[in-house]
């Protein structure tokens, strides 16, 4: 035979990709000291690692000191955590009857439950909803009272890290909704549905949220008739809402002008209806896109809900400022705060966690 | 034509006219597919053969004449148009895959919220469908992990599942690299050995010859010339269509 055999198989040498490095001093090499540039990089970040550490360790752990009976006792070198323990109730759940303080504390023990449980994804979808939706009710009922044998508290007593996260919490998945039709309606073919989607944006982005916060609680009662109140709270949680909501509806505005006009081709061809192609094929792949400043504009809101302070909402940052003005304990400010920014800082750490575990969730099908 | 064709127009196009802006896209425009027809559209580019097959299940609007379409005419009432598309598969020249839903979702999407199938049942035919484009082991990976060819025959996989009466296809191996344009042809050419009426915008003159029960050839928003394919490739008639068929016959 003359003809070669050109599907003839020969022996392809299989070779191995080359070893990736393994221990510490590979890892330092690799990380800290690889190159010039690199090595006087890691010496003055050291530098200053060197400087800051040691006073900063000593004011909060060596020199603290941990229990006091009044401010004066508590005055030394180092942080006064005394004053944290002393105030942590009030700081936590301010004016709340103090004996009943355990309801709160539930409702965020719930909050933080249903958020961790929001991480699992076998629970996604109607479970989770309805998980919500009792846990929004169970929080409703300890925060309220009145029945169970449970003293009513009234709204105006609510504060402290449950008012945060009951404004924020409750808030922030409202906003969604009203976020994504603002921002279908921005992108529709009717004319009418489109200008009140623009306006409403352009008009609540064109103001700041301090200002929404005052015209919902100073100017709305004079609109309403004399005798009729509307909740305190509820009227914060609306602006807060409605604030949110024009601001999400951008980003998900972005997230569905990345949509290819092929999709909405194929599904218009295979005979899918308006909402169905929105919420099938538009949708998940917009929202999926925009994961980072959807996170990055909660995160923001979260700590939004601060401002709720000016109209007399007592939430955890008012509580802590309230703490300072004890006269038995002058001058912790910053204990108050550094606790209270630990308590914010933990919540969005984790939000933007949640948000690279969603990331990677959703993109599994551009994974190759 | 023969007897396999019924004498019964699927598709039946009058005067249909259509502008892009002020261009005269499509010009008086008479079609008639009928059933378990096979018709291939050929002519230059920008001559208006995908507005033709796309203004059949209304990817866009003509805006003078009548479209007829399985006993359903054409009109901007979206019942009309959505129950249209329920009876024609399309498949496009970037294959339109979803890209966030594996293989099967991307098979079963329609059929359960349109056709109102149980999950089962559809999966069913889906995998059916995956079996007969010859790809029943790529069901559970996404459209991303997948070849060019792969994925087309996916979207022909996707299309069929709604058992359509009428398929539409765009260009269908136009973005594959060459060593992919047999497995998707094979694939369509079974579909048509099955008696499926097919519409197809087309460059693969071979395709043509051996698929087509008649040729269309369209050039500046008109039909030039249309016929069975022997005829059609060995006497043309316009001097348009001998020269399409040199330049695009000559290598």
């Amino acid at each position: 035979m003359t003809d070669v055999d050109i599907t003839q198989e020969l022996p392809i040498p299989v070779e191995r990709p080359p070893r990736r490095t393994h221990g510490v001093v590979d890892w330092l090499r690799a990380n800290l000291f690889g190159g010039v540039f690199n090595t006087i990089l890691t010496l003055i970040a050291l530098y200053f690692l060197a400087i800051a550490m040691p006073p900063l360790v000593r004011w909060a752990f060596v020199d603290a000191v941990w229990s006091a009976p009044n401010g004066q006792a508590c005055r030394g070198a180092g942080a006064c955590w005394a004053f944290i323990g002393e105030k942590l109730r009030f700081i936590l759940f301010g004016t709340f009857p103090y004996e009943q303080q355990w309801r709160p504390l539930a409702v965020v023990v719930i909050f933080v439950a249903m958020i961790l449980a929001s991480c699992d994804r076998r629970l996604w979808g109607r479970r989770l909803m309805l998980l919500w939706l009792a846990g929004f009710i169970a929080a409703g009922v300890l925060m309220w009272g009145g029945i169970l044998g449970m003293r009513y508290v009234e709204t105006r007593l609510w504060s402290g890290l449950p008012l945060t996260l009951i404004v924020a919490v409750v808030g922030l998945p409202f906003a969604f909704p009203v976020a994504i039709l603002l921002a279908l309606g921005r992108r529709s073919r009717l004319p009418a549905v489109r200008v009140v989607s623009v306006a409403y944006i352009e008009l609540v982005r064109g103001v700041p949220l301090v200002t929404i916060l005052f015209m919902a609680s100073v100017m709305l009662p004079l609109f309403l008739p004399t005798g009729v109140t509307i909740d305190k709270l509820l009227r914060a949680g609306i602006a807060f809402v409605l604030f949110a909501a024009a601001y999400l509806a951008e980003i998900v505005r972005g997230g569905l002008q990345a949509i290819p006009r092929g999709q909405i081709e194929a599904a218009d061809a295979l005979g899918l209806g308006y909402w169905q192609r929105t919420r099938r094929i538009v949708l998940p792949q917009a929202l999926a896109m925009v994961i980072p400043p959807l996170v990055n504009n909660s995160i923001s809101g979260f700590k939004s809900t601060s401002l709720v302070l000016i109209i007399g909402l007592f939430d955890l940052l008012n509580t802590a400022n309230t703490a300072l003005t004890d006269p038995n304990w002058q001058g912790f400010a910053t204990e108050v705060y550094v606790f209270v920014a630990a308590i914010y800082w933990t919540f969005c750490f984790f939000m933007s966690r949640y948000s690279q575990m969603l990331e990677r969730e959703f993109n599994k099908g551009r994974r190759r | 034509m023969s007897e396999r064709v019924a004498d019964i127009p699927i598709i039946e196009l009058r005067q249909v006219d259509k502008w892009f802006g002020d261009f005269h896209v499509l010009k008086g425009i008479d079609l008639e597919v009928k059933k378990g027809e096979r018709v291939v559209v050929c002519g230059p580019s920008g001559s208006g053969k995908s507005t033709i097959i796309r203004c059949i299940n209304r990817l866009e609007e003509h805006q003078r004449g009548q479209i007829v379409v399985a006993g359903i005419e054409l009109t901007s009432d979206v019942k009309n148009i959505e129950a249209i598309r329920r009876e024609v598969g399309m498949v496009f020249q970037q294959f339109n895959l979803f890209p966030h839903l594996t293989v099967l979702q991307n098979l079963t999407l329609a059929p359960i919220w349109v056709r109102k199938l149980p999950r089962k049942e559809a999966e069913d035919t889906a995998r059916l469908y995956l079996e007969r484009v010859k790809i029943p082991e790529q069901a559970d990976k996404y459209p991303g992990q997948l070849s060019g060819g792969q994925q087309q025959r996916v979207a022909i996989a996707r299309s069929l599942c709604m058992k359509p009466e009428i398929m539409l296809f765009d260009e269908p191996t136009s973005a594959l690299d060459p060593e992919m344009i047999k497995e998707v042809l094979d694939v369509m050419i079974e579909l048509a050995r099955d008696g499926m009426t097919m519409v197809c915008v087309t460059h693969e003159m071979g395709f043509a010859r051996t698929v087509a029960d008649t040729m269309v050839f369209m050039d500046r928003g008109e039909i030039v010339e249309r016929g069975p394919p022997a005829e059609f490739f060995a006497n043309p008639k316009s001097d348009r269509t001998k020269l399409f068929l040199s330049q695009i016959l000559a290598h």
